[in-house]
């Protein structure tokens, strides 16, 4: 007889789980070898701590205790640990290393192939100052990516600040604001072009904001965005510029590409954010950045950055290499 | 994915003609698409194209089992949730999504008046459910995956959301337009992880295509 279990939720058997605790095996030695100590943290928490983060990161579970407290399942392990870090360790002195393997939980579209409960394995690094934080947490990615063995996978390397302080400069504010925002974050250009249009920008000016988003690949890219001007894109090149030359300077630049056009959806990014693609996969591995900003929503004034991986995708990942011999 | 051959999704139906014709200009040799071969997958200018149904190019897309495709502006509202990139405006199949009903009749109307709900048959549930909420009116969708017109005249719904092109099929069945609800083209998407890795290949297909728009 059948039982079902909820769609985005599954059974894993011995098969599979040895290959997964062995790559969890491989990602978790890297994490503690490079002195990123493992933690957990309860699947369930206050829904008023993680509605500290805006956004997608807001729980989509949320149900009521005996006593009448609204908790929720954890989306994500940023915020407990930016939580973590506010109790227990404020009086502490940074930088503070942390990694997980963790469950989060989502809401899903069905059919999707999306999971509502999902595996992911990543660090978080608080109280570094920022571009050195930004460029340890990919150099630590690097090596998670080699100890996986998915030695093509690449790391998309943006900038959060970009967009947000380009449309004040441009005077986008309100709701044409977030309807631009919107049509970044899906990368729908069409409604991009048109909506900067509507917002009272120059066509001339709208394509331009287009082009900024199609600017992806080495440090070539960097000029182009500079001559598409203004000081938003100025000072975020400069940030970006930064941030690659120390890369290029410890010899791990290869693998990253600057991309202009990256929006990560989920709200508390600011300054640069990631995103991990693999050859063999359709579907981004994982991501992550700075979120200076959730720190401040704890009440702490610490830079921090870190990133996560999907298991699952990464495991596929393998498998698609191993495949392709 | 990203190796081997770029794929393209070519959507079959209404916008075959004008898709192929788009990518002769663009430089893409389609003249094998165009012969009565059955084949679904065919090789050209070094690129894999994939002829499928305009509505399951996102689902292709998303996944990445193509790195690119063709579909139409409606498919993509419909299929909002898939998570492809929008490149490029196309221009061609142009057509308006529209609210219809009866020539001359006031069923719309005395749906709402009366019933306080008008019940309208679709193939785009998603778009016309949004349509509605968005204008502050209450609604019963009825989704039909066949001939739409024919809801209203058996009495299966008040009146119908539709992509409507010349307009003579509505006409045909004695149905006019009541309201517009959007117009729609076809439109070039990239999957998003195909987008970041093959870079060149598809911004140079994409500036390709959009002089071959221009013309």
């Amino acid at each position: 007889m059948i039982h079902p279990i909820p769609p985005g939720t599954r059974d894993v058997l011995p098969d599979e789980m040895r290959e997964l605790r062995k790559l969890q095996g491989a990602l978790m030695e890297v994490f503690e070898g490079r002195g990123y100590g493992e933690v957990a943290t309860p699947a369930i928490e206050y829904d008023e701590v993680m509605a500290r983060a805006d956004g997608p990161s807001r729980s989509s579970y949320r149900f009521f205790d005996e006593s009448g407290e609204l908790l929720a399942l954890r989306s994500d392990m940023t915020v407990p640990i930016a939580r973590l870090v506010a109790s227990r360790f404020a009086s502490g002195s940074p930088p503070f290393r942390f990694s997980y393997l963790a469950s989060g939980f989502r809401a899903v579209r069905p059919q999707s192939g999306q999971m509502r409960e999902f595996l992911q394995a990543g660090v978080e690094l608080i109280g570094a100052s920022a571009d050195e934080g930004t460029v340890e947490v990919i150099e630590v990615l690097e090596a998670a990516l080699d100890a996986a063995g998915l030695g093509r996978a690449v790391i998309g390397l943006g900038d959060a600040d970009l967009y947000r302080q380009l449309l004040e400069e441009l005077g986008v504010e309100g709701e044409a604001r977030d309807s631009v925002l919107a049509s970044l974050a899906t990368h729908d250009l069409v409604g991009l072009e048109q909506k900067l249009v509507e917002a009272g920008i120059g066509t001339e000016q709208a394509q331009t904001c287009v082009r900024l988003t199609q600017l992806r690949g080495g440090s070539e890219v960097l000029e182009e965005a500079h001559g598409l001007g203004g000081g938003a894109v100025e000072r975020a090149t400069a940030r970006l510029s930064q941030t690659y030359e120390e890369l290029q300077g410890r010899g791990i630049a290869d693998r990253v590409q600057i991309d202009l056009g990256l929006l990560r959806d989920l709200g508390y990014y600011s300054g640069a954010i990631l995103e991990v693609y693999d050859p063999a996969v359709g579907r981004v591995l994982g991501g992550g950045g700075r979120y200076d900003g959730l720190m401040k929503q704890f009440g702490l004034d610490f830079s921090a950055a870190g990133f996560a991986l999907y298991l699952d995708r990464v495991h596929t990942a393998q498998l698609e290499e191993a495949r392709r011999g | 994915m990203a190796d081997g051959p770029l794929k393209i999704a070519v959507p079959r139906g209404a916008l075959f003609g004008e898709t192929l014709d788009r990518l002769d200009a663009a430089g893409v040799d389609t003249s094998e698409l165009r012969g009565d071969s059955r084949s679904l997958i065919f090789e050209a200018s070094g690129m894999t194209l994939v002829t499928m149904r305009p509505s399951d190019v996102p689902t292709y897309v998303e996944s990445g089992a193509a790195d690119v495709g063709i579909t139409g502006k409606d498919v993509l509202l419909e299929q909002a949730d898939r998570v492809v990139f929008e490149l490029l405006d196309l221009g061609f199949g142009r057509c308006r999504m529209v609210l219809a009903s009866q020539t001359g009749s006031d069923r719309l109307g005395e749906a709402q008046r009366r019933l306080g709900k008008m019940r309208i048959a679709t193939k785009y549930p998603r778009i016309a459910a949004d349509y509605f909420e968005r204008t502050g009116r209450q609604v019963e969708l009825v989704e039909v995956k066949g001939s739409v017109e024919l809801a209203p005249l058996v009495g299966l719904g008040d009146g119908i959301v539709d992509l409507v092109a010349t307009g003579r099929t509505l006409e045909e069945n004695d149905l006019e337009i009541r309201e517009e609800i959007v117009e729609v083209t076809a439109r070039f998407v990239a999957n998003r992880v195909a987008h970041k890795l093959r870079a060149a290949e598809i911004d140079d297909l994409t500036a390709k295509l959009r002089r071959a728009s221009d013309r």
